[in-house]
């Protein structure tokens, strides 16, 4: 873990500037790398990950509409994916591993939050809205 | 196990003998901003989740969505994201005018794209089916005009920094306020796809 | 109301004079009482000149320990407000029984409980714990400041705008009467027409930003800012803490601004998020909210943890017990605490499987928790112990908390949480998890650190009498309550008709009035430390003989806090920089970079409060106006670039020979 703090430390030659604590210091720090090449992969790759999806409910390619959902949202993923690496420049080196352990961290919020409210509120609605005798019998 | 411990301090020593170099915690402390700014969607998401179905005997996604629009809009985001890229990229060649003029095309998607939801919007309240006609209407407006309100104020914060890149030109602090309006950006072009996904895409299927 | 103009309501929207309870002889007294002590303390100032002191030193400043200070400060204020309340409750329920209805009535009632709750969770506990942060991060870490001193610095005054609202609502209109979290649909347009929620929802969202801010702000400075050689595992256990709270604090307070924005879009827009129809579900405000509440009595009580390891180690002379499994325990108690908030509405009407995760991953969480009770005993098993007022704090936390600890696991049995769930047993539970753990935990932490802040130590008897009332009120007042709430007695009754649970109430009240005694000892404790400071001056910097780098500095810290950054090789820093006998440098200064302070903290904080108290009334000229401001001045201080200036070397050194002057003092 120590690692958060070793990198990207520059040259030591413009020792003045270092002093500054607060607000401005050396170029770079913690600022990503950008190239045309990254930004136009990204930008293609996404492209094509919004049409397909698209086209496919809007053309009605696929029969099932559930197989169609488990479809889209795998591009949903991918595309996702894909803006964090081109888009948000992010890898496990940038601020020493620390925005990338904030995301893994929040991602298992989120997912805690979705299904956790998800579950339990479908959970209550099939215990407590009206039903008939019938459906009291076979409850989950 | 490795520190920042500068090359003139040994092994012993008690103090720094020179000014204890901390690194810039701006583009970190932005980013943890938009990881709970991400939990925030999430609730929406979740509330969207729960509610989504809930008609109350009112208009549902099918009757509402008009896909075409939406993809016109998705296009909109996806090229404000790309011309902001532009933007950055100019500004690593150091090249103001460009970085101006790129800013101010992305501005330009970006207002189209909160334009065209917003006429969206519209057409759905004059039709009858506004926030208060059932939860899933109440949801949905919610989640989607959250979305557009943050575009919105990244309009707003990126018009401000074209006015202070203009006075000062780039300066360490302006790249990196360009740099945190650029994860902002971006970071909104992602819970677009999960908008389209979940709500547009989802909802006419179900 | 009814006769007022629409040029008036366009001006005043809700407001009229109504809204000013004159007749209510209660809130009339408290208004003059207020009035008075606030007029004269303002007259005070005034005469004596100390206006733009304040302005320049204390509320533009962007100095880490003064905002700390002031957080404390308005803590202890709010602590006076939350408690009066009690004591108005506690009152109540011990007169209101058979024919007598007590001397509140119900539509006060309601308000005072629920203001009871919000202040002591809001704008108590949460200033407490973010005032301690501030004083004390920092300095363990070894840094001039915090990551973001302006930050910091609006963040306070978000937190001062949030409980100033709370405070208006007093005198101005009225306060929720929902109970401290505003479940709807009782909280909803429909079941709360008034001013009440608003009142809530406003204070709550604007003082939510100060605090996701100072989050924010501390896990930058945390990270980025510790001293040389400060590994995550060297780091001070208080700084684990505060880094577990703080990451806490990011990840949950989003979600409280979500749901209190869902419930405000209903109450303002008429959406159907919560409502009981047209498909909404209120329970999901429940479910939404609690997301937020679970973590959020982590993020009270983890700090205060890391209090009491400092605490136990210094006084028992020893390095901690098991610290790596205090760090381990601290972390896993922080994810967790997100895995277990449906334990708050088992009655909700989940299925067994629901509830018995929740059940579980409950009664998991008590692990680490106790794994840290077994360090601090450790710690003081052949220690030396040195009984001084932020050990016996410690000492009746031990004792306190863990006996709130096992009640808390017996409700985390669904089948017994279906029998105890909405009664008094549950509020004992938490009145003993929360003042005898995060209260406790402050005063020790005030005890242990206020020589650091103020420069002069508090003085021990009115301390140990301020201890020892609160020690006993508490068992007094709570004793009772988990009897009652076996009997089944439920919370929030106003009155009651069974004559043989009167004596109970009556206990509890003597228990509040205990309770009572010990805050004002604490009040002397402050007046009497502050007339002999003289004689209290601590000169050496390290009263307690203490071991994290806090103690290598002077009391009160210079503005820089450290002249030279320390290098740190151990965990206890301090304690091995003594040990190996470290000579303080006296020469060789170099210039120091520092923030500026800026008074846009306050003049942004101000305009939030505008807009919120005109969005609570439905001004909307004014809220819009005010939100504008507040945009358009924010927009400008990121233009403003006058932001940092340097000590010079020649002013740094005659703070530091002032302090050899000290030291030699103390010495000889």
């Amino acid at each position: 873990m120590s690692a958060a703090s070793d990198t990207h430390h520059d040259d030591h030659d413009h020792a003045v500037d270092h002093r500054i604590v607060h607000g401005h210091d050396d170029h770079g720090e913690g600022m990503p790398h950008v190239t045309f090449k990254g930004y136009m992969t990204g930008f293609i790759l996404s492209v094509i990950l919004t049409a397909i999806p698209f086209w496919l409910v809007m053309g009605r390619v696929l029969p099932s509409a559930k197989v169609t959902i488990f479809i889209v949202l795998a591009f949903a993923v991918v595309q996702m994916l894909v803006h964090m690496v081109y888009f948000l420049h992010l890898d496990t080196r940038s601020e020493g591993g620390w925005n990338m352990l904030a995301l893994i961290f929040t991602l298992v919020l989120v997912v805690i939050t979705l299904s956790g409210s998800l579950w339990v509120m479908y959970h209550m609605n099939v215990n407590m809205m009206p039903m008939t005798a019938q459906d009291m019998r076979n409850m989950p | 196990m490795s520190n920042h411990i500068t090359p003139a301090v040994n092994d012993q020593a008690f103090y720094l003998t020179e000014e204890h170099h901390v690194e810039n915690g701006t583009m970190l402390g932005f980013w943890i901003y938009l990881m709970s700014d991400c939990l925030i969607f999430a609730c929406l998401f979740a509330m969207f989740g729960v509610l989504g179905g809930n008609y109350a005997a009112g208009p549902g996604p099918k009757d509402l969505f008009d896909l075409d629009l939406v993809a016109v809009n998705t296009t909109m985001l996806l090229l404000s994201s790309i011309t902001y890229g532009f933007a950055m990229l100019e500004m690593a060649r150091n090249r103001k005018g460009a970085t101006l003029a790129w800013l101010a095309i992305t501005g330009c998607f970006g207002l189209a794209f909160v334009g065209i939801e917003l006429t969206e919007f519209h057409h759905m309240i004059a039709e009858g089916a506004g926030p208060q006609r059932s939860a899933f209407l109440s949801s949905f407006f919610t989640l989607v005009g959250t979305h557009g309100l943050h575009v919105s104020f990244g309009i707003l914060w990126l018009i401000t920094l074209m006015v202070q890149l203009t006075q000062r030109g780039f300066t360490v602090e302006m790249r990196r306020r360009l740099n945190c309006l650029s994860l902002f950006w971006h970071f909104l072009d992602l819970i677009w796809i999960g908008v389209f996904t979940f709500v547009y895409l989802m909802g006419v299927l179900r | 109301m009814h006769d007022q103009t629409p040029l008036m309501h366009t001006l005043f929207g809700r407001l009229t004079w109504d809204a000013v309870p004159l007749h209510e002889p209660i809130l009339l007294w408290t208004f003059v009482v207020v009035a008075l002590v606030g007029g004269s303390l303002l007259a005070a100032i005034t005469y004596h000149g100390k206006w733009g002191y304040l302005w320049r030193e204390w509320f533009t400043s962007v100095d880490h320990k003064k905002i700390g200070i002031m957080y404390i400060v308005l803590a202890v204020v709010m602590l006076l407000r939350g408690f009066a309340d009690a004591l108005m409750m506690r009152l109540q329920q011990a007169m209101a029984f058979g024919d007598s209805m007590g001397y509140l009535p119900p539509h006060h009632y309601d308000q005072i409980f629920t203001a009871h709750g919000v202040i002591m969770i809001f704008f108590v506990a949460m200033p407490l714990v973010v005032g301690l942060m501030n004083v004390v991060v920092p300095l363990q870490i070894g840094a001039r400041d915090v990551a973001f001193p302006f930050l910091n610095n609006f963040s306070f005054w978000m937190t001062v705008a949030g409980a100033v609202l709370v405070m208006m609502s007093l005198f101005v209109g009225e306060f929720a009467r929902t109970g401290w979290l505003a479940y709807p649909p009782l909280s909803g347009p429909a079941y709360s027409p008034d001013v009440g929620v608003d009142y809530y929802i406003w204070s709550l969202q604007i003082a939510g930003v100060g605090t996701l801010l100072s989050g924010v702000n501390f896990i930058v400075t945390i990270v980025k800012m510790r001293a040389p050689g400060m590994t995550l595992m060297k780091m001070p256990v208080f700084t684990w803490t505060a880094l577990c709270t703080n990451v806490l604090i990011v990840a949950a307070f989003p979600v409280l601004t979500a749901v209190l924005a869902l419930l405000s879009m209903d109450r303002y827009v008429g959406t159907n998020f919560f409502s009981n129809d047209f498909g909404g579900n209120a329970m999901m405000y429940v479910n939404l909210i609690w997301i937020w509440g679970h973590p959020e009595v982590y993020i009270l009580i983890l700090p205060v943890f890391g209090v009491f390891s400092e605490v136990v180690s210094t006084f028992c002379g020893k390095r901690l017990f098991g610290y790596t499994s205090m760090v381990y325990a601290t972390v896993v108690i922080t994810i967790l605490s997100y895995l277990v908030w449906l334990h708050h509405f088992f009655t909700m009407g989940s299925g067994a499987s629901v509830n018995s995760f929740f059940g579980i991953t409950t009664m998991i969480i008590s692990i680490p928790t106790g794994a840290k009770m077994f360090n601090w005993l450790f710690t003081m098993y052949r220690g030396r112990i040195r009984f001084e007022v932020p050990m016996l704090w410690t000492m009746g936390f031990m004792f306190t908390f863990v006996i709130g600890g096992m009640t808390g696991v017996l409700l985390a049995v669904p089948p017994a949480d279906f029998v105890l769930h909405n009664s008094l047993f549950l509020i004992a539970h938490f009145h003993n998890v929360i003042i005898g753990g995060v209260l406790f935990g402050a005063f020790a932490a005030i005890n242990f650190w206020f020589p650091k802040a103020m420069g002069f130590r508090l003085e021990p008897f009115w301390g140990k009498v301020s201890f020892w009332f609160w020690l006993s009120g508490f068992w007094f007042a709570f004793t009772p309550l988990y009897i009652l709430g076996l009997m089944g007695v439920t919370r929030r009754l106003s009155h009651f008709d069974d004559p043989s649970l009167q004596i109970w109430f009556q206990i509890a009240a003597f228990g509040a009035f205990l309770v009572l005694l010990g805050i004002l000892a604490f009040l002397m404790q402050l007046f009497v430390s502050f007339r002999n400071r003289d004689q209290l001056r601590d000169t050496t910097g390290d009263p307690w003989n203490g071991r994290t780098l806090e103690w290598s500095t002077s009391s009160p810290a210079p503005a820089y806090n450290f002249a030279f950054t320390p290098v740190v090789h151990d965990q206890d820093a301090w304690a091995d920089m003594k040990q190996r006998g470290y000579t303080r440098p006296t020469q060789g200064y170099l210039p120091i970079h520092m923030p500026k302070n800026t008074p846009a903290g306050i003049v942004l904080a101000g305009f939030a409060m505008t807009c919120g108290f005109a969005l609570i009334w439905q001004i909307w000229w004014l809220a819009i106006a005010a939100f504008v401001s507040m945009v358009a001045s924010a927009i400008i201080h990121t233009f403003n670039r006058d932001r940092d200036f340097y000590i010079q070397p020649d002013e740094v050194a005659q703070v530091e020979a002032e302090r050899t002057r000290l030291l030699a003092q103390a010495q000889g």
